[in-house]
């Protein structure tokens, strides 16, 4: 592609060349139409005036004869502003007037009709002085022919006035489209052009990238906003991409090399069919850590990758929290601790239900785990309440609680914190539960409570949906809060 | 003994499933890809359909609904590497009856199948008492009697005894007790099932010469009565 055939194709180069022909068309139309009505107009007016001369000439000559006729036409002609006259015998002999010179047709049709002659004044009698004229000839009784005529210097002046707005305008179209073309490439098509060049940065693997924002909130920052925001939902989906692949290479390599070893040992060393079979028993049970490792990640990312406003329907947060008080309770019991419910109030939360479950279950397998306390029972508390605009749940245990520097690390996967390691578990039981605080449009926090620690999520109150108001569940939502209430 | 359908792909979990099936007992026939597996499903009057979802030339739900658009309404166990809650429902919806995660224990899935194969074909068909040696369980009076001593129970743990009475000499994993008795669908890392049953094993077998409850290592648990 050639340079003009790029420069012809860009938009700016098109919306001037649109430009200069609408206006031109345009103006062109509108001159011409002030043109022929001024020209018709002063035209009207000079054959009137000159009707009304011959008319009151030929009064003249009927009352007072060729000599009044002749003097009325000398006095008339000596006037600096004076129509043009002209006076002739039946032999064309110029009697009177101020026409030096003129084609003689004119005189011998005396018809009566307007014509446009060009002529000499006199006393102006050079070559250049030649102006234009309309006149009519008039024959009087006795062979007499009277010419009466209109200069049209005036019109012509304003004809050549019109030519000359014609021309301004047209430089002032061009003008302005070229100002057009320079506002249309520069700052818009430039914004345009830089979008483009940002995305392609991004495309070839700079995903840090992002578009300028000017500030001015027009609609390129607006796209430049929305497609940011893209980018930036875009890095935290490949981001948890590569952590899963990270983490499969990382922390399912040790466990499958530990797998390797362990065949490679059993089919080395002769153990006989109960040595067989129990090192077939630990691969058994070593593969199925390894899978749950697997369900958990590709969990984690699922849940990571979800469209918030999937499958969430309003549900009772006090029957959730009975269910699995009743499913857990006697768990707790048995471990010598005591599992309390705190709802207060009647809560009802925009959510996954089968998530929201999970997330209660990691978090009091975590409380279990590993918030006991050092001296007497362990004691979990679940609790739900309302603050502000969102909906609490909480996991509390009366243990050593975390450190604040630890607060962040532990919902990252595989984060297992030194004291902890003893423990069985994947280290990715919060991970999920943060994953799905944030589908819920909400937070995992930590807080010590001293002693023990609160694990917390909030959720969406039904009926009080922002986010969401637009696809149409905030509607029906509310409808079933209302019949609630009732 | 039962008559099992497998519709699997791949030929190793395939000759897997088929041989475990028939050490177990079952005689079980292998399709390898949905068509052929829809036909045979037609064709042959079997007790159980074991079918993976992803299928070639047909998919697994789509085989299901085939069927049960033409009034074939043999109990389904579906197979899925997808072991999401949602592709849960969406297998249920498509009219399966059950739906075991990829990769799965073999003793979860002979439990599952045997199940299907024991549920009531109608509503008709439920009984109204289970009985298992001197433990009655009576649905509609919500009682249980162990010889002649009533034994009080909470609600869910009427709902676990009944589950596992409707399945008595089944093994039923913890993982089918938490989806039917809790309707759960998570994966937990405790022993919380264990809890509730040893809770259940001390009303029902504390104090009594045979215990009926019993846990079978490695698989789950089964009530049954071992005079028999």
């Amino acid at each position: 592609m050639t340079r003009l055939t790029r420069f012809t194709r860009t938009t700016a180069f098109k919306l001037s060349l649109l430009y200069i022909a609408v206006f031109t068309v345009m103006s062109g139309f509108l001159l011409l139409y002030i043109s022929r009505s001024t020209d018709n107009l002063m035209s009207e007016q000079v054959v009137q005036s000159v009707d009304t001369e011959m008319k009151g000439l030929a009064d003249i000559y009927v009352r007072g004869g060729i000599r009044e006729l002749v003097e009325t036409i000398d006095r008339r002609s000596r006037h600096p502003d004076a129509s043009l006259y002209l006076l002739t015998d039946f032999a064309g002999n110029a009697l009177v007037g101020n026409i030096a010179r003129l084609p003689t047709v004119v005189l011998e049709e005396a018809d009566g009709d307007l014509r446009r002659v060009r002529y000499t004044r006199f006393g102006q009698d050079t070559e250049d002085a030649e102006r234009q004229a309309m006149v009519r000839t008039f024959e009087l009784r006795g062979g007499f022919r009277l010419l009466v005529g209109r200069d049209l210097g005036d019109q012509l002046r304003f004809s050549n006035l019109l030519g000359n707005a014609l021309r301004l305008w047209l430089a002032a179209v061009i003008a302005m489209a070229a100002i057009t073309w320079i506002f249309v490439s520069r700052r818009v098509l430039k914004r345009i052009d830089e979008i483009s060049a940002t995305s392609r940065r991004i495309m070839h693997g700079d995903l840090s990238e992002r578009l300028s924002i000017a500030g001015n909130d027009d609609e390129f920052d607006r796209l430049a906003v929305n497609l940011n925001a893209m980018l930036d939902r875009i890095v935290i989906l490949m981001q948890s991409m590569k952590d899963v692949t990270d983490n499969i290479a990382h922390d399912l390599k040790t466990p499958l090399t530990r797998l390797q070893t362990r065949i490679e040992t059993a089919l080395r060393v002769e153990k006989g069919e109960a040595g067989y079979k129990a090192a077939l028993q630990a691969t058994l049970d070593e593969t199925d850590q390894l899978l749950r490792i697997f369900n958990a990640l590709l969990r984690i990312a699922r849940v990571e990758s979800m469209a918030p406003a999937t499958e969430m329907e309003p549900a009772s947060l006090n029957e959730l929290i009975a269910e699995i008080s009743d499913l857990y309770g006697p768990l707790v019991e048995d471990e010598g601790g005591h599992l309390e419910v705190d709802l207060p109030e009647k809560l009802e939360a925009e959510c996954n239900k089968d998530l929201i479950i999970q997330v209660l279950v990691n978090l009091i397998e975590n409380a279990l785990k590993y918030g006991r306390p050092e001296t007497g029972d362990i004691h979990i508390r679940l609790s739900g309440w309302r603050e502000g605009e969102r909906v609490m749940l909480a996991v509390t245990d009366n243990g050593q609680g975390i450190l604040e520097k630890d607060q962040d690390r532990v919902t990252d996967r595989f984060v297992r914190l030194e004291e902890s390691r003893s423990e069985p578990g994947t280290g990715l039981g919060l991970s999920l539960v943060k994953a799905v605080a944030r589908l819920h449009g909400g937070e995992l926090r930590f807080m010590n409570e001293a002693p023990g620690l609160s694990a917390r999520i909030d959720l969406t109150p039904v009926g009080k949906d922002s986010s969401r108001s637009d696809d149409g569940d905030g509607g029906t939502t509310g409808g079933e809060e209302r019949s609630d209430g009732s | 003994m039962l008559r099992i359908l497998v519709i699997e792909d791949d030929p190793e979990a395939a000759s897997y499933l088929v041989k475990g099936l028939t050490e177990l007992g079952h005689t079980a026939d292998h399709a390898a890809d949905g068509q052929n597996g829809l036909q045979m499903a037609f064709d042959s009057d079997y007790d159980i359909l074991v079918v993976d979802r992803m299928l070639p030339k047909m998919d697994g739900l789509s085989v299901i609904k085939e069927l049960r658009r033409e009034q074939n309404h043999t109990p389904v166990l579906i197979l899925s590497a997808l072991g999401q809650v949602d592709d849960r429902v969406k297998g249920l919806k498509a009219g399966g009856d059950d739906y075991l995660p990829k990769p799965y224990a073999f003793t979860e899935l002979q439990a599952r199948v045997e199940a299907l194969a024991r549920r009531p074909k109608s509503a008709s068909q439920v009984e109204t008492t289970y009985t298992v040696g001197d433990l009655t369980l009576d649905r509609m009076a919500h009682s249980c009697r162990r010889g002649d001593v009533e034994i009080p129970l909470q609600p869910r743990e009427f709902r676990l005894l009944e589950y596992l009475m409707q399945h008595a000499g089944q093994v039923v994993t913890r993982t089918m007790l938490l989806e039917n008795v809790w309707e759960y669908h998570f994966d937990p890392q405790t022993n919380v099932i264990d809890v509730h049953i040893s809770r259940l094993r001390s009303k029902i077998d504390k104090g009594f010469d045979t215990p009926l409850l019993h846990t079978i290592r490695g698989a789950g648990y089964t009530i049954r009565d071992a005079t028999h």
